[in-house]
């Protein structure tokens, strides 16, 4: 019996820490809401500015998303072109073909022999009068195959091209859309861009957060100083700053959010004008409601986090005792 | 209560502001401690309240020595001692009633306890009806007033004040000095600096003079000035 009312007061004792603890934080969020609404062109100032930070790594990403859109059906059209050598046998092009349509890293394939392409040589250039008068058909056969989608978007278009190339019935082989391979590199080191600027940009939202915070602690150094001396713990002066920047962040984000909404906004007419003069139906795609809250939960992460090294940093340097 | 055993103090810069220490104050006393500016009055405070280290020598208040009164203590050993400033070190865009309310928030009180009380201490220093006023609403009388609610609102063991009545006339410093007085009453062990040696003297309570940083008089003696 005396055992269970210890347990329950013990259970109970806990109980009244989590409850103290809850309304600390409680009153620590309240207090930084507090603060923001009493000085609300300064937290919406340095909101704006953590949000065009956020904005621009968040703007080329979807950039990307949207480039990666746009090209993905590009590899499907992305063709090579193999002129034969001109001394094969008929047989021997048409096993060819039949060796190729069953390798996995081509789509489908179209031969065109000699006379084909004699033919439309003949219809299209206007040269006709000049062809009937060579004994010989000069062309060879051509074979015009599409890599499988998957060759392409693993980047081994170049070793299926490499690998045609050295085959012995092949004279020559080439991308007919090597500007689009070209594209795809340079999307590339786009996107390394993208990264090194989302560091860097991350970095100036912890230094725009963590100077902020800087502030608020000297502009609040009396009322620290006063907290400390009737026994506050450097968890309870610290809780408001770190709630403080974990709102800015959070601001800043939505603040950003609301940014490219505008942006895209702005740019989908001339988008969509764009696109229906290449005859695509192509529509400018935006966050998702996932990427949106990932880009909060960044925003308040490195609000949270700037806030904490400026509390570090500076906590020291006014420290009493 | 307070007890200091040869305690010495010098800052970083070599300047000795506490030089051999000892005294004793017990519990319940009301003592005023005075001297002139630069004597270690405010020393001999902020020894107590832990905001600076005395050098050598051992002090025990309330029964912990505060040698060993470090990191995670610091803040539950203050919750015990009320203080009050001079210049007040009152938080001015916060109204009489956070102000009061403060030690009680730090120390995770409900709302409504601290409702109780911090009407109950504003009553006592007679400013129930400013308890929507912002500091620089009030008078300096007021002000200090506030401070010391604010300084016994949680009901400490010790009151700590440093110069009380610097700023204020005669009449009020005499006001404030009998405040002080009635929290004594009831229990409250009361350490005031003060310089206003003629005021102190009217009071008729035990006198620690310092001069120097040395202790001139000790409590009991007379002042032989």
């Amino acid at each position: 019996m005396k055992k269970r009312a210890t347990i329950s007061g013990n259970t109970q004792g806990y109980i009244a820490i989590l409850n103290t603890w809850l309304a600390q934080h409680a009153r620590a969020l309240i207090f930084s809401l507090g603060q923001i609404y009493k000085n609300p062109i300064g937290s919406l100032l340095t909101m704006a500015v953590i949000g065009v930070s956020l904005s621009l790594p968040a703007g080329f990403y979807i950039l990307l998303d949207n480039a990666g859109r746009v090209t993905a059906n590009w590899g499907g059209s992305m063709q090579i072109t193999l002129f034969l050598n001109p001394d094969l046998a008929d047989q021997e092009i048409v096993s060819l073909a039949e060796t190729l349509r069953q390798h996995e890293y081509i789509d489908n394939i179209k031969l065109i022999d000699a006379d084909e392409a004699l033919e439309e040589y003949r219809r299209y250039s206007g040269f006709s009068e000049a062809l009937t008068a060579l004994d010989k058909n000069p062309l060879p056969a051509v074979i015009l195959l599409n890599p499988a989608r998957e060759t392409i978007a693993a980047g081994e278009g170049e070793q299926l091209l490499e690998y045609l190339q050295n085959l012995e019935a092949v004279e020559t082989a080439q991308f007919d859309r090597q500007w689009a391979n070209r594209l795809f590199a340079f999307i590339e080191i786009f996107q390394r861009v993208v990264i090194v600027l989302s560091a860097l940009l991350a970095f100036a939202v912890l230094l725009i957060i963590g100077n902020t915070i800087r502030l608020a602690i000297y502009h609040r150094r009396a009322e620290i100083e006063i907290n400390k001396l009737f026994g506050a713990t450097d968890a309870f002066i610290q809780r408001p700053f770190l709630y403080s920047g974990f709102i800015h962040g959070i601001g800043g984000s939505v603040m950003a959010w609301i940014l490219l909404i505008t942006s895209i906004k702005l740019l989908e007419q001339p988008v969509v004008k764009l696109a229906g003069l290449y005859a695509s139906n192509f529509q400018l795609f935006s966050l998702s409601s996932g990427e949106v809250m990932v880009l909060i939960a960044i925003g308040g992460s490195l609000g949270l986090l700037g806030s904490w090294l400026a509390v570090q940093r500076n906590f020291k340097a006014i420290g009493l005792s | 209560m307070i007890r200091f055993t040869d305690v010495y103090m010098h800052y970083g810069d070599g300047v000795e502001a506490l030089k051999r220490i000892n005294l004793y104050v017990e519990q319940g006393a009301m003592v005023y401690v005075t001297g002139r500016s630069g004597a270690g009055k405010s020393t001999l405070l902020r020894l107590i309240a832990l905001i600076e280290r005395h050098s050598r020598g051992q002090i025990i208040v309330n029964g912990q020595n505060l040698e060993r009164v470090t990191g995670n203590r610091i803040p539950l050993y203050r919750r015990n001692i009320g203080f009050t400033f001079q210049e007040h070190r009152l938080l001015n865009d916060r109204d009489v009633f956070d102000n009061v309310a403060l030690p009680l928030v730090i120390s995770g009180y409900r709302y409504q306890e601290i409702k109780k009380r911090v009407r109950a201490s504003l009553d006592r220093v007679g400013l129930l009806k400013k308890e929507k006023n912002y500091p620089l609403q009030l008078s300096g009388g007021e002000q200090q007033r506030v401070g010391i609610a604010r300084a016994v609102v949680h009901r400490p063991a010790l009151l700590l004040a440093d110069e009380p009545t610097g700023n204020l006339d005669p009449a009020l410093s005499l006001e404030i000095m009998q405040l002080f007085e009635r929290f004594n009453q009831v229990g409250v062990t009361v350490l005031i600096a003060s310089h206003d040696l003629a005021m102190i003297k009217k009071m008729n309570k035990p006198i620690i003079t310092l001069r120097e940083g040395k202790l001139l008089t000790h409590i009991g003696q007379t002042i032989s000035e």
